[in-house]
């Protein structure tokens, strides 16, 4: 049994079906990506795992239960969290508030405070950073602030949507880096990305979506050699 | 340039009103007695319209919803109180500790009742509502606010109902200068500051506290959290019409009548506290509260009551001209 089973779900936006029956498995300790273009269904199959936009057909078992029409808050409390599209960092928050509040369930004081530090030894920028408010920050640092706030819930599971959306090259490659140590130290990830040169690189298997149906699902590395993907998500 | 302008010409603007009839008074050979008995009375309402804009600017700072029932909500509190005088046998004979203890019960209780009252109405009238378009829950609030209206008239008639000066509400306690501070005032006061200190520290440092910041930052991202916005946005409503209640009693206490239209009038002045402190922000609310207590007080005294309503509002406009948020408010609710 995978860590987290999803089954031929269908999730809607009032009448617009946006995922048309999307099936996907992550096994324990894996990274695994997502790909697909503008509008496949990414962030929706994604809130449809947090209980966002719960689907309206299908199943979704995370280790072993049903959490299909579970609500956002249970589904935290069961250990998925999530650094959503666009951040949505609490911008009149500083960072320290943020982090907290990714802890928000969680009632171990000590553990959170070593978290915390786990936290800041991942992102150092983010301890630098620690009173400033978060829209004061660059896009880049909130990028890190949202990762970090979802680890702050000590999740089995992280959901990562679009991590190097928006940010200059060399600093992907960092926040690459600390995706694979995050996933060394034992959180199983799912990732993600429009442009799936090193989601692709750092993940074991990928599917690939379009408009709302998973296309294409393999190994990453024959994913990155297929040719219609390289045309498609590869830039080549 | 244009931000000092408006950041002192407008605390100019609202010190002068008291400032020139201070001058007056002293020219006049007055001294300052007169403009100090306008002020602590204005404080004194202000601290009631304070209490009222707070569960505006709650309600709207979390799910940007004016709540147009919540004058009517403080208008329950003022009646239920003065039903629990009967109930508890509070009357003009009742001596001194009976009184502070029955009241205290009475405070107690219109607050729980005014409290519980606003959670039913978020819902029944409005979390059905959410995600529909804004102006729906806007029409139902109206709808609570006329049938509150209704329950009010059923309760104890259409017409002002004169109620018994349990404290001597007028009376003179102390004296400062010629400066009179009856007992009303500092029962508002009394009971203004610790309530809104708690309220404060609630927001800042509790853990609710916390999640309706995150709420009415980013509802969604505060779901990811694990926050539970319903229960956040009940506990809103909760402490709001809480505040509400106890305005209600300071109300009934000081005017020694209550009325069923009583809510809409004060709603909409504490409406407008809100809406010049910079809605959605508490301090906003109590600073908007007591600036319109001074204003009225003066203008009631200086110009005649009749104009009252012309000179807050005049004062609304110039306000909202320089400082179209208000005056602490934020200049979007995202940013800053
Ligand atoms: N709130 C919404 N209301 C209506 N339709 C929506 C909403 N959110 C998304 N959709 C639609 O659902 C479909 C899938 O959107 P989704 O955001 O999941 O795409 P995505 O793969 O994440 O795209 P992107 O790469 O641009 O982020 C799109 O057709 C989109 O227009
Ligand atoms: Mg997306």
């Amino acid at each position: 049994m995978a860590m987290l089973e999803v089954s031929d779900i269908h999730t809607f936006y009032g009448n617009i079906e946006a995922l048309k029956g999307v099936s996907l498995e992550v096994e324990e300790g894996e990274i695994v990506t997502l790909i697909g273009s503008n509008g496949a269904g990414k962030s929706t199959t994604l809130r449809s795992i947090s209980g966002l936009s719960p689907p309206r057909e299908g199943s979704i078992r995370f280790e072993g239960n049903e959490i299909g029409e579970t609500p956002p808050q249970a589904i935290v409390q069961l250990g998925i969290s999530q650094s959503p599209e666009g951040r949505k960092c609490f911008q009149r928050m500083t960072v320290r508030e943020n982090l907290e509040l990714g802890a928000y369930l969680r009632r171990d004081t000590s553990q959170i405070r070593d978290d915390l530090a786990r936290v800041y030894d991942l992102f150092p920028r983010l301890e630098e950073r620690e009173r400033q408010k978060a829209g004061t920050m660059s896009g880049g640092e909130q990028q890190m602030l949202a990762i970090g706030r979802a680890l702050m819930a000590q999740p089995r599971l992280l959901l990562l949507d679009e991590p190097s959306m928006g940010i200059a090259p060399v600093l992907v490659e960092r926040i690459y880096e600390t995706i694979e140590e995050i996933n060394r130290q034992g959180t199983t990830i799912l990732l993600v990305e429009q442009n799936a040169n090193f989601a692709l690189g750092v993940s074991k298997r990928g599917y690939v979506l379009e408009t709302g149906r998973v296309a294409l699902s393999d190994d990453s590395s024959a994913l990155r050699d297929n040719p219609d993907v390289q045309k498609a998500y590869l830039g080549g | 340039m244009w931000d000092f302008i408006s950041k002192y010409g407008l605390i100019a603007l609202l010190v002068a009103f008291p400032l020139t009839y201070a001058i007056i008074d002293v020219a006049g050979g007055e001294g300052l007695s007169r403009i100090g008995n306008n002020l602590v009375a204005g404080l004194s309402n202000g601290a009631i319209w304070a209490l009222i804009a707070l569960g505006y600017t709650l309600v709207y700072g979390i799910i940007e919803l004016i709540n147009f029932a919540h004058g009517e909500v403080f208008m329950i509190g003022s009646f239920t109180a003065f039903a629990l005088y009967s109930v508890l046998g509070l009357t003009l004979v009742t001596g001194p500790l009976g009184l502070v203890l029955g009241l205290l019960v009475v405070l107690v209780l219109s607050m729980l009742v005014s409290g519980s009252l606003n959670v039913m109405i978020e819902r029944v009238a409005y979390r059905p509502l959410r995600g529909a378009p804004k102006l729906a829950p806007l029409i139902t609030a109206v709808g609570v606010s006329f049938i509150l209206q209704n329950v009010g008239i059923l309760w104890f008639g259409s017409s002002q109902k004169g109620i018994p000066d349990l404290i001597r509400a007028q009376q003179e306690l102390f004296n400062i200068g010629g400066v009179e501070v009856s007992r009303a005032d500092v029962l508002a006061v009394v009971v203004t500051i610790p309530l809104v200190y708690l309220l404060t520290a609630f927001v800042n440092r509790s853990r609710l506290g916390k999640a309706m910041r995150a709420t009415a930052q980013d509802p969604e991202a505060a779901r990811l959290m694990g926050i539970n916005v319903d229960t956040t946005i009940s506990v809103t409503f909760l402490l709001g019409g809480l505040l509400a209640g106890a305005a209600g009693l300071i109300y009934a206490l000081y005017q020694t009548n209550v009325w069923y239209f009583q809510g809409f009038t004060a709603g909409l002045i504490a409406f407008t506290a809100a809406v010049m402190g910079g809605i959605g922000n508490l301090r906003g609310a109590v600073l908007g509260g007591l600036i319109i207590g001074i204003i009225q007080q003066i203008s009631d005294n200086r110009i005649g009551n009749e104009w009252t309503p012309a000179v807050v509002f005049a004062y609304l406009v110039l306000i909202m001209v320089f400082r179209p948020q208000g005056l602490i408010g934020e200049e979007t609710r995202e940013a800053g």
